[in-house]
């Protein structure tokens, strides 16, 4: 699909003054500085800024992992509303993430079946039967080039992070959440690898139709990778747009910079033009 | 040829395991590096980059041990010798070493100029601190740190100062060959951008006589280094210029890696990442013949069984493969054009499925939820 057409498909996920301020006795620090945002079914958007921007902070507060200070965030056109335990879950329902340390992601002292056994509880119920569960774990990692027969019995240890990687899509596979937030899936991961993971997030979101929030400082992955890009700075949205007008034609000043900054491989790399604005 | 700094000559080194099984990490390597030059050592995780950064320091503490080969610094063979003599002499003056984590190299108890003492001790053990200390401020001056910044702990630095601290201590007794062991990796683009520019500026100033930089990160190796090689399962494949192998990779794994690229830059995104499918083999029984077979794409059948050596060819550049250069080439050629006639065939099938309305295939898909 073309941004245009992206553009207006239905909304999914939207955001009205969000405002995070975070306090700790008299010093307040504001996060995330009254953003708007608009994402639409389908769509790949990237969040790209440098560490400290606010990316992180944002997206837990869109997976509703921290509390909102003001503001509101609306899914699927409603008010979201995750007062209660049974809220959240069902949103929960609707959103899943994935996150940067592969190695973290796991409970070590069970077996990767239990990943995906809780996966299908999680959409299916408890109450299916033996064979049905096979069948669905098959077909989850089969989804993500891994082989079940494999990779049962074992231990999140006895896996390579790229395989861990993969087997946390496999989990998003069997849960289709209309929502997948990914906090810098790539990041721990070479670039061998990472090649296979952005694949393999993009085949998800052709056959699913999910809309893929992904978060990097990594432009080059971002322009690879979404339709939309949104930049950070300093908590607030310094640009956005479509990925081809963002990144080839820049308008803010730190979109500049921040692209400047980015070894490349056709262009010269001028070093003497850095940022010297460290705090 | 005499200003060759760093000579390696058939390194092996291996791990040796709890069962007493030996892991060949780093296989029959040679390289030599000239003064003023800069080599860049790419490959995925578990190919024994860092393994190799130890094996030139002569750093050998278990599991790591040496088997074979000479590491020649300056005219001075290294090789055979305690580490306890290696640290004491070596590292530091001859060779010095930035690790990856930055965070945790610097001691987090005391201030920056304690540390740099403690450093300076151990090599002049009895030299003043207030000569240490002089010293030390002039080399911050000479980088553009902060000089305040001697007076800081650790934790009171961001991560980018800290890397350029590290980097400016383990460079203090101006060695002839810094290795730097991902530098960047655990950096924001910006400051990335300040500690590449400072490397630079310590190699023009003569601060370091030369320089070996692992990362994988292949566009930052194209515009730092002079030479980049490729490892693979403990040995090089491949070794080139910095634009040869970028532009114009011989070895199947390379022109894998090189594919993987990704740059914010007009046209990258329409070209189709391709990985590189499968696993690197388990060192422990590497295989009888190319080490590189199971995930090769145009591998032949005497590939599973003989192995193949490191052949030269024209200028200075080195492959391991059974097939020729113009073999090589030939099939790449083929694959070119073979990929870029799908590609012009799925255009027209999506804009067809598009004009006719039958791109709605995907909503089925779809459950409820």
């Amino acid at each position: 699909m073309t941004y245009e057409e992206l553009q207006n498909a239905p909304l999914c996920l939207s955001g009205r003054q969000l405002t995070k301020v975070f306090v700790n006795g008299k010093v307040s620090k504001t996060a995330v500085d009254h953003v708007d945002f608009d994402f639409h079914q389908g769509e790949v958007i990237s969040i790209v800024g440098e560490s400290g921007s606010g990316k992180t902070t944002l997206s837990k507060m869109l997976l509703g992992l921290l509390n909102v200070t003001s503001g509101t965030i609306y899914f699927k056109g409603e008010e979201r509303k995750i007062r209660t335990m049974a809220q959240r879950r069902a949103y929960w329902n609707g959103i899943q993430a994935i996150f940067q340390d592969p190695f973290s992601s796991y409970n070590i002292f069970h077996k990767i079946d239990a990943v995906l056994d809780d996966c299908i509880n999680m959409r299916y119920g408890r109450h299916i039967d033996k064979q049905k569960r096979e069948d669905l774990k098959t077909e989850a990692c089969s989804f993500v080039n891994l082989k079940y027969a494999e990779l049962t019995n074992k231990y999140p240890f006895e896996l390579s992070g790229g395989q861990m990687q993969r087997l946390m899509i496999a989990r998003i596979f069997l849960l289709k959440p209309q929502i997948l937030l990914a906090d810098e899936p790539t990041s721990m991961i070479d670039a061998c690898s990472r090649a296979t993971i952005l694949d393999m997030l993009l085949k998800l979101r052709d056959e699913t139709g999910m809309t893929v929030i992904f978060i990097t400082h990594d432009i080059g992955l971002a322009y690879y990778i979404s339709d939309t890009v949104y930049i950070m700075e300093h908590g607030k949205f310094v640009e956005s747009g479509s990925a081809d007008e963002v990144i080839l034609h820049p308008k803010a000043a730190y979109t500049k910079r921040l692209i400047s900054d980015v070894p490349k491989i056709h262009e010269e790399w001028n070093l003497d033009d850095v940022f010297t604005g460290e705090e | 040829m005499s200003n060759v700094l760093l000579e390696v000559n058939q390194l092996t080194t291996k791990y040796i395991t709890r069962f007493r099984e030996d892991v060949y990490a780093v296989d029959h390597v040679s390289l030599s590096l000239e003064a003023g030059k800069s080599i860049g050592i790419a490959g995925e995780s578990g190919c024994g980059k860092s393994t190799l950064a130890l094996s030139l320091m002569g750093y050998y503490f278990a599991p790591l041990h040496y088997q074979s080969g000479d590491i020649i610094i300056d005219g001075k063979n290294i090789s055979g010798m305690k580490p306890d003599d290696v640290r004491r002499n070596i590292l530091g003056r001859e060779i010095a070493y930035i690790p990856q984590a930055a965070m945790n190299a610097l001691n987090p108890t005391c201030k920056i100029r304690k540390f740099i003492r403690d450093v300076m001790h151990a090599h002049y053990p009895k030299m003043r601190d207030d000569e240490i200390d002089r010293m030390a401020e002039d080399r911050f001056r000479e980088l553009n740190l902060p000089v305040d910044s001697l007076d800081l702990h650790a934790v009171e630095l961001s991560g980018g100062m800290k890397q350029r601290v590290v980097i400016a201590v383990s460079t203090i007794l101006k060695p002839k060959v810094l290795i730097a062991d991902e530098p960047s990796s655990a950096l924001d683009v910006s400051s990335q951008k300040v500690v590449i520019r400072m490397l630079r500026d310590m190699m023009n100033a003569g601060l370091i006589g030369s320089m070996i930089f692992i990362t994988h990160e292949l566009p930052l190796l194209y515009n730092v280094t002079d030479d980049i090689m490729v490892m693979y399962a403990g040995q090089i494949v491949e070794k080139g210029t910095a634009a040869e192998m970028v532009f114009d990779p011989i070895h199947p794994y390379s022109r894998g890696l090189m594919r993987s690229i990704l740059v914010p830059e007009e046209g990258t995104r329409n070209i189709k990442l391709t990985a590189i499918p499968g696993t690197p083999p388990n060192l422990k029984k590497p295989p009888q013949g190319c080490r590189f077979y199971d995930r090769c794409r145009y591998r032949q059948p005497q590939c599973q069984y003989n192995a193949v050596p490191i052949a030269d060819i024209e200028g200075n550049r080195q492959y391991r493969c059974q097939l020729s250069v113009d073999q090589l080439r030939e099939l790449y050629t083929a694959e070119d054009a073979e990929a870029e006639r799908k590609q012009a065939e799925d255009t027209v099938l999506q804009k067809f499925l598009k004009d006719t309305g039958m791109n709605s295939a995907k909503e089925e898909n779809r459950d409820d939820i």
